[in-house]
């Protein structure tokens, strides 16, 4: 690097805009905690995603016509007539799953470790608001090929705002642009899903920008001493994040070619009909959890509340958890409630995907239940009554008292850091 | 003294590493490669003509209707095709010409396989306008031929450029006849 500073026109543009000093500072030399696991892959993994997801799109809407009467034609047309349309498709819907699928596991490794607590509050929230905008982006991305399960999922999601007291009716007319949900609400969907991506990036700056004010938290959960607690990021985690996505990729791939409508409703390759809803309405995958909460409150309004409020919970965690300490290693009730509550969002997707009847009403009602008492009344009692474990005095302590040696890279970047 | 003999130890090591290193080093860059073609060839590949567009590539068109001295347009991969059953004025005036003192020599037979019918693509080769005189009327230029009205460009009655900025005479598109009257083109 300090070669290469050294080049006058590097030199020249450095002066003006050190941009290539601020890359060294943020993906080279940036100090990374030197236990960071697997589940640290994520975060990157999403980044990757979302590349790809724009990519996919905006050479998916050269082919796609945002119309009422074409919009399912030129899905049609994609798959049959564009050359690879069939891949770049299939691409960008499962790639909307494997989104969902590295940020829920992101999200989860967050709740694990404690990521969310202080100083890392606003960094935690920024991903929530992330979180909310993928959620609306994808439902609007699913109405685009105007099958019936995008007509009737659209329906049924843009009539819950019809639940909201004095402004519910007048809200959806709003949304639908009509009477119903029509061209009009097509054409705007389109033009919502094609924005909304951009606005992430943005978002993800920022949530970047908070991250590398306070670096990375660990499997440790406690804060980096100095640099015999740190690696440099680069090669020790671009090359284990490069990896993790080519596991990635492989599942990716396999989805792609060997199962590309797994994840799909074979309903929605029958054209959007307004007279006719399809027997069984059920959302995309990864909004089966919340689905299963909306209708497990019998009351309109309440099921909508619960459903939203599924999510914004998710703002105030930071302030439920009140235990000082981050990671679950040191909390061994909190670990049992860990698991609990992952076992409870799968039983809610679980339920979701099934139709509302018999047992899954009330395995419903115990589970979205469950949902809520774990952030109002665990979180809060076991930050009040857990005894932790103690904790190590740092990072690097357990390492190098081991009897490892420190790695030469390590050494390096502290001593171009000094 | 111990600490100064494991350093050195430590590089040798590392020397013996480096071919290694270098292997993979270079074998991983190369799967990137490869990769990232894979990955942008269906990416840039999807923007050339669909299936769809590839299937309209090639019309007929009946010759029989069109009287001497009339011209009709036909449209071929959306683009203008002019076809124009010449007079005996013409074709000779075509043929009078010295192909050498033209700018894209080219004799008339070479254009026209049957010397009456001239198909030819109506796009003028400067920059893509439509030539004027396929109808009555229009202009023809000082050729009694064409005449683009974006920049002023003459052809004559071969469709061959004699004045004005375009490089080369209007493109004589692939076409076969099935029967005596009966085109094929594209």
């Amino acid at each position: 690097m300090d070669k290469f500073l050294q080049i006058p026109i590097v030199q020249w543009i450095e002066y003006r805009l050190p941009i290539f000093s601020f890359m060294n500072e943020s993906i080279v030399v940036y100090p990374t905690p030197r236990n960071l696991n697997y589940w640290w892959n994520f975060g990157s993994l999403a980044g990757i995603a979302l590349s790809l997801q724009i990519v996919t799109g905006i050479v998916l809407a050269f082919h796609y016509t945002p119309q009422a009467d074409l919009a399912f034609a030129s899905v049609e047309h994609i798959m049959r007539d564009v050359n690879y349309g069939w891949l770049l498709r299939y691409a960008h819907a499962n790639g909307g799953s494997m989104f969902f699928t590295v940020v829920f596991i992101h999200l989860f490794r967050g709740m694990y470790y404690g990521s969310y607590k202080a100083p890392r509050e606003i960094l935690w929230m920024l991903g929530v608001v992330i979180l909310l905008m993928m959620m609306a982006t994808a439902f609007m991305g699913y109405v685009l090929p105007w099958g019936q399960m995008s007509y009737w999922g659209a329906t049924v999601i843009t009539n819950m705002f019809t639940a909201f007291p004095l402004v519910g009716d007048w809200l959806t007319t709003l949304l639908w642009g009509g009477f119903v949900v029509d061209n009009p609400t097509l054409n705007r969907f389109f033009s919502l899903h094609y924005l909304m991506p951009f606005m992430i990036v943005g978002v993800v700056v920022v949530h970047l920008w908070a991250l590398h004010v306070h670096k990375s938290n660990n499997p440790l959960g406690i804060d980096m001493k100095g640099p015999q607690d740190s690696l440099p990021f680069h090669p020790y985690y671009t090359i284990k994040d490069m990896f993790g996505l080519g596991v990635f990729l492989l599942v990716f791939a396999w989805l792609i070619f060997f199962a590309p409508n797994l994840l799909g409703e074979a309903d929605n390759y029958i054209p959007a009909n307004p007279l006719v809803t399809p027997p069984h309405i059920v959302p995309e995958w990864y909004f089966l959890p919340f689905y299963a909460i909306l209708r497990a409150i019998p009351d309109k309004l309440l099921g909508v509340v619960g459903m939203f409020g599924a999510t914004l919970i998710l703002f105030a965690l930071p302030w439920l958890d009140t235990c000082k300490v981050r990671s679950a290693r040191f909390r061994p009730f909190f670990k049992m409630a860990f698991w609990l509550f992952v076992v409870d969002v799968f039983v809610l997707g679980w339920v979701g995907k099934n139709p509302p009847e018999g047992m899954f009403i009330l395995i419903g009602r115990i589970a979205s239940i469950y949902y809520f008492a774990h952030f109002l009344v665990i979180l809060p009692l076991l930050g009040k009554f857990e005894p932790t474990r103690p904790l190590p005095e740092s990072i690097g302590t357990p390492v190098l008292k081991g009897g490892g040696e420190m790695p030469s890279g390590a050494a390096a970047a502290k001593m171009e850091k000094s | 003294m111990a600490d100064s003999t494991s350093v050195a130890k430590r590089s040798d090591a590392h020397g013996e590493d480096e071919t290694r290193r270098d292997f993979l080093y270079l074998a991983t860059g190369a799967m990137t490669a490869v990769g990232a073609a894979a990955i942008a060839w269906p990416l840039i590949e999807n923007m050339n003509p669909s299936a769809d567009v590839l299937a309209l590539s090639s019309i007929e068109f009946d010759l029989s209707p069109v009287e001497v001295g009339q011209s009709v347009t036909v449209a071929w991969r959306g683009k203008p095709v002019f076809v124009r059953h010449r007079t005996a004025e013409e074709i000779a005036e075509a043929n009078a010409v010295d192909v050498s003192s033209l700018r894209d020599p080219q004799s008339d037979a070479d254009r026209a396989e049957k010397p009456k019918w001239l198909i030819q693509v109506g796009i003028c080769t400067h920059l893509g306008c439509i030539p004027l005189g396929q109808k009555n009327g229009e202009p023809k230029g000082d050729f009694n031929g064409w005449f683009c009205p974006c920049h002023g460009s003459h052809y004559d009655t071969s469709g061959r450029i004699r004045v004005g900025p375009a490089p080369r005479n209007l493109e004589v598109p692939d076409y076969e006849y099935l029967t005596d009257s009966l085109i094929k083109i594209g």
